[in-house]
This record gives structure tokens, sequence and C-alpha cells, in this order.
């Protein structure tokens, strides 16, 4: 029961809230990374810049055993959190770019994901992967130009890993849910955070903690015409891209994913039965990609529902451009989305 | 690293050490007639040969303690006091095993008694151990961590990272380097730059400690030392054993490609279990009887685990696809 007053919230402080509500409900969680603590081992550390919005205060309130910064070691703390996970505590593992995956995915495919697995279900894997991802929107003047290692999308690298949960929160409210179900889960579980959620990055949040289940996704916007399947920011392009064409007469239905692992097919496959047309949205390139995956699955099993050919909006087959003329032009946007549902309904 | 005082092994720990090392011996020389007569265990690496290293160093840990391994991990299963039935069983893919059937000799883990996992993605089980070290600093329980690693290991950037986050964070770990001189093939002077890995230690601020890795009681004392340390909360030591593996790297590799006969003769004439019975015997630690009692033992609880893994059930086909996900827990809110 959520009874106190929501107040407006950024989306890194809802999740910074639903750490530091977490932390002081339960002393066994740390939270580990470069720069967490923003100069640990000075007289007075606190977190400057951008990164520091991701953990401001909380040094000074739990102390450095509790948050740790580490050396530049993705590898080392990553896997210090999978065996913190295995010997007691509740990590809180601060990969600050998804881009830096490949120093450390062994952690996070080979250890993390599948000890439980491994061992028989005999042991448990509480620990949470925080991290950024996503280019810079046209529409956008912040960030951005961070080019080809450090402005990735990459999810569908960890949702492909059987054993991890992924997911991506959309909105302050959902968030600070996610965060704190991820945190009170006995098993790993990614959160992303897309780097560039514009207005959607603002929104009402409760004060108290709230969970926010893992594994479902969410009808944001009702319609009889399309379903816009979205992850992430694109959740926020589609309902643009509804609203406009909500204008000429046609009506979007938008799925929010949420949880790209384990994904909750029924809740896709329910609106397809009810639109009986199928765009799925994701900025991720398109090979082996999430949209490839819902659209495969959908095919496979929600065929008969369908009247169009399933289309997908993605990123190009490209890295990401550095100059801001080209990656604005990289992410789907509501144009594209819209162009998209146009040429899917021949209309 | 100064040793102000001298510590003797206990009748106990002598004890331990001699059952645990034949024990070792016995299972790997067993599995190995097993395999080679065509029990389809996958791979296999055999621990013989090294015994003094695992047993040495966990003579010195208590049984709540933690130790991390590598590939080459039935040896630190059985120093750590898993239990030989349902390590037999793992290998037999038998649903009785540690790991129900589903890790095999590369994966078997009993938290129960502090081991947390054979780990054959190699270096990684240093990282773990970074992670139990800082269980132990915020739950404040005093345990230490052991962390096996080979030579070969040592070249991997997570064992640089490990050994330098153990230091600067003075976490209560003793890293155990097993150099039993190669990687798969690969001999340790082509692939390491300096002489000794421990030299490496000064790079890392904690102190380096080289052992005759076939010398369980030079092992002990190396390693009680370094526990007593830790436990003290002076940060971690790095312990270079200088140790020799009898077999092939693993059950399908043929030693003779890349070493010689004589070698493994000269390292067979230091062996390490040989050593500690001359030692014990010849200061009246141990009697023969006692010994021979123990080995008798062992050839016992072998035949046991042995049964035990032949009888017991192969898991059912539903298996497969549980203990996927972790469930999610009561606080989870779904």
């Amino acid at each position: 029961m959520i009874s106190a007053a929501p107040r407006e919230l950024t989306f890194t402080q809802a999740l910074l809230e639903a750490i530091r509500l977490e932390m002081r409900r339960d002393p066994t969680i740390i939270v580990i990374g470069e720069d967490v603590a923003g100069g640990a081992g000075r007289e007075k550390p606190e977190p400057e810049g951008w990164f520091a919005a991701r953990g401001r205060g909380l040094i000074a309130e739990f102390g450095s055993e509790r948050v740790i910064d580490t050396p530049i070691a993705e590898m080392g703390f990553v896997g210090a959190a999978v065996g913190a996970a295995m010997t007691g505590l509740r990590p809180i593992v601060d990969l600050s770019f998804i881009d830096l995956i490949g120093v450390c995915y062994d952690q996070i495919v080979n250890q993390a994901a599948k000890m439980h697995y491994m061992m028989g279900g005999k042991v448990t894997m509480p620990m949470v992967l925080r991290t950024t991802y996503g280019s810079r929107p046209g529409s956008t003047t912040y960030g951005g130009g961070a080019a080809a290692q450090h402005s990735q999308t990459m999810y569908a690298v960890l949702a492909h890993v059987p054993g991890l949960k992924v997911v991506v929160p959309s909105t302050p409210y959902n968030a600070k849910g996610l965060l704190i179900s991820a945190i009170r889960d006995d098993g790993p579980v990614v959160v992303l955070e897309n780097k560039f959620l514009g207005a959607g990055a603002r929104g009402q949040v409760p004060e108290e903690a709230y969970t926010f289940p893992i594994g479902q996704a969410e009808v944001v916007r009702e319609g009889r015409d399309v379903t816009l399947c979205a992850i992430g920011r694109m959740t926020r392009m589609c309902l643009d891209a509804a609203a406009r064409l909500a204008a000429e007469g046609i009506e979007a239905e938008v799925v929010d994913v949420l949880t790209l692992a384990p994904l909750d097919e029924d809740t896709i496959l329910e609106s397809v039965a009810r639109t009986r047309r199928l765009v799925v949205v994701d900025e991720d390139t398109p090979t082996a990609s999430m949209a490839r995956d819902i659209a495969a699955r959908v095919a496979d099993k929600g065929f008969d529902y369908l009247d169009a050919p399933i289309k997908t909006v993605t990123a190009p087959e490209a890295p990401v451009p550095f100059a801001a003329a080209l990656e604005k032009f990289y992410a789907p946007t509501a144009d594209s989305i819209a162009a998209t549902v146009h040429d899917q309904l021949g209309r | 690293m100064t040793a102000e005082r001298r510590v003797t092994l206990t009748r106990e720990q002598l004890r331990f050490i001699y059952e645990r090392m034949t024990l070792i011996r016995e299972f790997e020389e067993r599995l190995k007639k097993l395999v080679d007569t065509g029990l389809p265990v996958g791979a296999v690496h055999y621990y013989s040969g090294e015994e003094a290293v695992a047993v040495g160093v966990c003579a010195a840990l208590q049984p709540n303690d933690w130790i991390t391994s590598t590939h080459r991990g039935h040896g630190h299963c059985i120093a750590k006091g898993v239990d030989v039935r349902p390590m037999m069983a793992e290998l037999y893919g038998k649903v009785t095993g540690t790991n129900r059937g589903k890790g095999g000799s590369m994966h078997i883990t009993d938290v129960t008694v502090g081991m947390l996992g054979v780990n054959p993605i190699l270096g990684m089980g240093t990282t773990h151990a970074i992670g139990a070290g800082l269980s132990a600093k915020v739950l404040k329980d005093g345990r230490v961590t052991a962390s096996f690693y080979g030579e070969g290991a040592s070249s991997i950037g997570a064992v640089h990272e490990s050994l330098n986050m153990a230091s600067i964070w003075k976490l209560p770990i003793v890293f155990v380097c097993e150099n039993n001189g190669y990687a798969q093939s690969t001999p340790v002077e082509y692939a390491i730059a300096v002489a000794n890995i421990a030299d490496r230690a000064a790079g890392y601020g904690m102190p380096g400690v080289i052992v005759d890795g076939q010398d369980a009681i030079a092992v002990w004392e190396a390693a009680d030392a370094a526990v007593r340390r830790a436990r003290a909360g002076e940060g971690p030591t790095l312990i270079e054993c200088k140790t020799y593996r009898y077999h092939g790297h693993a059950s399908s590799d043929d030693p003779h490609r890349y070493r010689t006969t004589e070698e493994e003769d000269r390292a067979r004439a230091r062996d390490c279990i040989k050593r500690f019975r001359e030692h014990v015997l010849t200061r009246h630690l141990m009697t023969p009887a006692e010994l021979d009692e123990i080995d008798a033992r062992n050839g016992a609880l072998i035949d046991e685990a042995v049964a035990f893994a032949e009888e017991s059930p192969l898991p059912e086909a539903w298996e497969l696809t549980t203990d996927v996900y972790v469930p999610a827990g009561p606080g989870a809110g779904l």
C-alpha cells in the first residue's frame, strides 16, 4: 500500500532513492563500482559530475565498507560482486556503461548467470548489475557524441543468457520499483538505464519503498489498430507516435516490455490478439536483437492473430557514429515509428 | 614475513594432513582407472602430485573459512571437506551429486563446507575471493578465504585485478599459486616474465612467499602464518607453491608430448605423501599402524563412493530446465 505523497523525481533520483531505502533496510546490501563513492580515501568524499548523481550521499550515510570505490577493474569487481553474493552480501554493482561489458562478460555470463544452475540450485546469487545504455536522439542537446564504444544498447547479449533477469525501466516510477525488486531478488538481475530519457526522465514517485514486478510488461496506452511494443526510452517514442497517429484516426496500443528476460509473452500476445498488428521498436542493432526475438515469438505463437506482417523499427546495422549530424539518425524516432505504422496499415 | 614464533602442528592436524592427502590420491587414482577403462566423465584434471598444496593450506583454515578453486579442483574439494560420495556421484552425472549432476568435475561446489566452486574459467576464482573477503569485512564474521590459482592463470587480468584490490582493501585472503610448471603444455619459463610468481607480490604491495609445494608441512607453515595475518586484519599474502602434476593437463592429454619421464621421476621421488610418511615416522609423530589404518579406510571410502555413484539415479529429463533462474525470494514482491 503506497500511502506517502508522490513527488516529482528524475529517473536517476528515483534509482538512488531505491538504493538508499534498501540499504537502510538491509545491512548486507553494498554498492561497488568505479567512482560510486567519489574520491574514496579522501577526507570528505562526495561524488561530483554526471556519474556522481548515481551515488550521491551514499558514502556519507553508509560508509566506505558498504559503498566501495574500485580501481579500473571491471572483471575484478563484477567478480567480487559474484563472490560477495555467494557469501552473504547483496551487492549492487555499478557498471557505468553497458559498452564495458566486454571486459567483464565472463563474470556475468559464465559466473553470475550460471552458478545456480551449475550447482544444482544450491547457491543463490542476489546481485544487481546496474548499467546505462543508449545513443543520443536528435531531439536532445545534452550528452551524446560518445561514439561507438560508449553509446551502445547491446542488452540482447544479456537477455540471451539463461539465468539472468534483465529489466529496462522507462519511467522514474517503474525504475524505483524495478530496482527494489531487483535488489530483493535472490538471483542476478541487470537493471538498464537509458541515458537520454528526455521528458520521460521526470515523473511522480512515491516516497516509500515499493516493488514493481520483474517479468511483467505493461500496456501503457490502449488502442485497437496496432500494437507498438517498445523497450525503455522507445516507449516514450511510441507514445509520441501514438498521439500523432491518433490525430489521424489510427489508434495504437503501446506495450512497454520492461523486462527483457524472462519476457512477458502473454501481455504482448494478448495485445496483438486485440489489435492484429505488431510493430516492435528497439534502439539496439537488428541482428539477433530483442526486436526480432519478440517478432519471432509472436510469429510462432500468435500468427493466427495477425492481419499484416510484423514490422520492426531498430537502429541501423552500424556502430553508433560520433558526429551529431549522424547520431541523430541512429535510434528510432516518433517519425520513423509512425511511418512504419503507415506502411504496415497501407494508409 | 617475520616468523616471530614457530607454531607446530597438532596431532589432529598431522592426522588431517595424512588423511586428506591420501584420500585425494586414492580418489584421483581410482577415478583415473575408471576413466581409462571407459567411464564417460568429460574433462577431468587430476590433482595427483599436488596434494600437499590443498591439504597444507586447508589444515591452516577453520571449517567455516572459504576457498575458491581452479579447473583442477578435486583436491581442493576433498581438502576442504566435501564428501567424496556426492563428489563421485557428480562425476557420474547422478542426481545425488554435489551439483545434482549439472556441474561435473569442473563445477563441484559445496558452500556448506566453505567450498565456493571448482571453476574452469581460469583466474575467476580469485575475483570471487575478493567478494568473500568483502563479505567477511561487512559481516565481521572473521572468515578468511584461501584462493587457489595456477601459474598459468597468474597471467590473466582477473588475477592482477584481484590481488591489487585485495591489497588496497586489506582483505583477509591468502592467494595460493600452484605452480606445477605447465599451463596445459606451455612451460612456465616461456609464459611468465619473472622467475617466480611470488616475485609479483611486490607489485601488489603484499608479501610473497615461495614454498616447496611437495612438502605439506612447509605449505602449512606458510599458510598458517598467512591465515593468521589475514585474520588479524593485516591483509593478503601470496604463497607460491612449486609443485608438479603427475598426469597430463586433462584426462585426454599425454604429457610426454612436452615433458620427459626423467622429469616426472624426479618429481615423483619427492612425492608429498611419501615424504610426509617419512617425516612423521622418523620423528615418531604417528605410527605405521595408524597410517596403514588411514590408507585402508580411504580405500573403503572410495569403494563406497564409487558404489554410491553407480547405484544413484540419473536426473530425470525435467531437470534439464529446473534451477535456471534463482527463485526471486520472499522480498521481491512478485
